[in-house]
């Protein structure tokens, strides 16, 4: 039975949130990579404002494709979450609680999801179509300029993830695994 | 001589740039529809089961697949019999640049690899000639994504290394890359050559379909050992475990120097599109 997640996503309900579990997430969530990451951590650097309220809040790790007239967003699935590693740290610190993508992370984020709070959850890579479907509504709230990489304030309803890694760091990537290869001895 | 209009390029570089982004290949459904079958592990086959509901849905409302809507890489047979009227390589990346605006796919390219500029239509495209006997021309487009690019490979491996030193080193870059590259994969493999002869080898590989096997038996005995042996390792579908990490193994070999062994493997996701068109 999934779990529902209505945002923003408190460190109290990341502290329950456990690796293995399947959850829907309803409400606002931002979308963030590379470039617009680059842009928030320099804001960070120069004590500036962000374009976005961090506090208790998720960023989906995406470049949606361009939507076609009449829809809310085009294609919107995962994108490789280890090119955020050097940013997502000073993102948690910030305030963050809750990641979506999918592939590793680095000690050093897993570590600051530990001392701060937060959750690492896994949407299903390569499929952009069918996870735009819980996008709602979509609009650029800053940079612009990138294209697909600009900030967006996404509306979803149950959008499905799963918690890949939780606040205490266990990583279904690593138990999944082995629990599978369990079963093939 | 036959003469072909550089604006007959374009047009069918456009459409096979939109069609290959919206529905995937036949011998690619088929072959997650058989490993799904397959499967045992109840969350790689509910994985599967999402994966197939996505690429249904693509094809039916004429939606990308992937929002990583790629690189266009174009490979292009040209018959030496042909004369193209036009502009060749001008003609391709217009067509690319058609078809990614009008099919509402994600313009991914950058104009410098410091500066990061987009250049906002997804221009250029990595063309790839091969001029070859005969009055056609072949154009297969194959998107690619960086996902999995990141996670390929190239080694200059030494002649003693021999067939255990590339199946070792095959087997190292597909557990290294783990979940990153969205398995289940492809893998292609290009063997010999030169450094940059056994990159384009492992690329050309990922465009033949997952039902054709090396022409040569030694090489598809291979293909089939180092499938089985990936799939021996349990990342399975999303890295959340199972017997689905690669749908195929995909092996591409050329003569080599004396001294050396170059293999370079090319990781491909399960959206392993690639669409071809003969004018």
């Amino acid at each position: 039975m999934a779990i529902t997640i209505t945002t923003p996503l408190t460190r109290e309900k990341v502290r329950t949130l456990k690796s293995g579990d399947s959850c829907l997430i309803t409400g606002v969530i931002y979308t963030a990579r590379d470039a617009a990451h680059k842009r928030l951590c320099e804001l960070v650097a120069q004590g500036k404002e962000l374009p976005l309220d961090v506090k208790d809040s998720i960023i989906y790790f995406v470049g949606p494709t361009p939507a076609r007239p009449g829809e809310a967003i085009g294609s919107a699935g995962p994108t490789t979450s280890y090119r955020m590693d050097a940013y997502s740290p000073t993102m948690i610190q910030q305030g963050q609680t809750g990641m979506i993508g999918k592939g590793k992370r680095s000690a050093e984020v897993v570590a600051a999801m530990k001392e701060h709070g937060a959750v690492y959850f896994g949407a299903i890579g390569g499929c952009g179509a069918l996870l735009s479907n819980c996008i709602k509504k979509a609009e650029v709230i800053a940079y612009d300029d990138l294209g697909a990489e600009a900030i967006r304030r996404l509306e979803v309803e149950n959008f499905p993830v799963i918690v890949i890694i939780d606040s205490e760091g266990n990583n279904l990537y690593d138990t999944g695994r082995a629990a599978y290869l369990e079963t093939v001895k | 001589m036959r003469e072909i209009k550089a604006e007959k390029i374009t047009e069918v570089v456009r459409k096979l740039c939109i069609n290959a982004n919206c529905y995937l290949p036949e011998d690619v459904k088929k072959r997650i529809e058989d490993m799904h079958d397959a499967e045992t592990w109840p969350q790689a086959r509910e994985i599967l089961e999402r994966i197939m509901e996505n690429y249904q849905l693509a094809a039916e409302g004429d939606r990308p697949i992937c929002q990583d809507t790629g690189l266009a890489c174009v490979f292009l047979k040209i018959g030496q019999e042909v004369h193209i009227e036009g502009d060749l390589t001008a003609a391709i990346n217009e067509g690319v640049r058609q078809g990614y605006i009008d099919g509402y796919l994600r313009k991914s390219v950058v104009r410098d690899p410091i500066d990061r500029v987009n250049t906002g239509d997804n221009t250029p495209a990595m063309i790839y000639y091969d001029i070859v006997p005969g009055d056609k021309v072949e154009i297969t487009v194959a998107p690619k994504g960086a996902g999995s690019e990141n996670m390929s490979q190239i080694k200059m491996l030494k002649p003693s290394d021999g067939v255990e030193g590339l199946k070792e080193f095959v087997l190292w870059a597909v557990e290294n890359a783990g979940p990153n590259p969205c398995p289940p994969i492809v893998v292609g493999v290009g063997v010999g050559g030169t450094f940059d002869k056994a990159a384009f080898l492992a690329k050309k590989a990922l465009t033949r379909d997952l039902d054709v096997p090396n022409p040569d038996p030694a090489w598809a005995a291979l293909e089939k050992e180092l499938l089985e042996k990936i799939n021996a390792l349990g990342i399975g579908p999303q890295g959340l475990g199972g017997k689905t990490t690669a749908l195929s193994v995909n092996i591409e070999q050329f003569p080599t120097h004396i001294a050396a062994l170059p293999v370079a493997v090319n990781i491909n996701c399960h959206v392993a599109r690639h669409e071809k068109e003969v004018i």
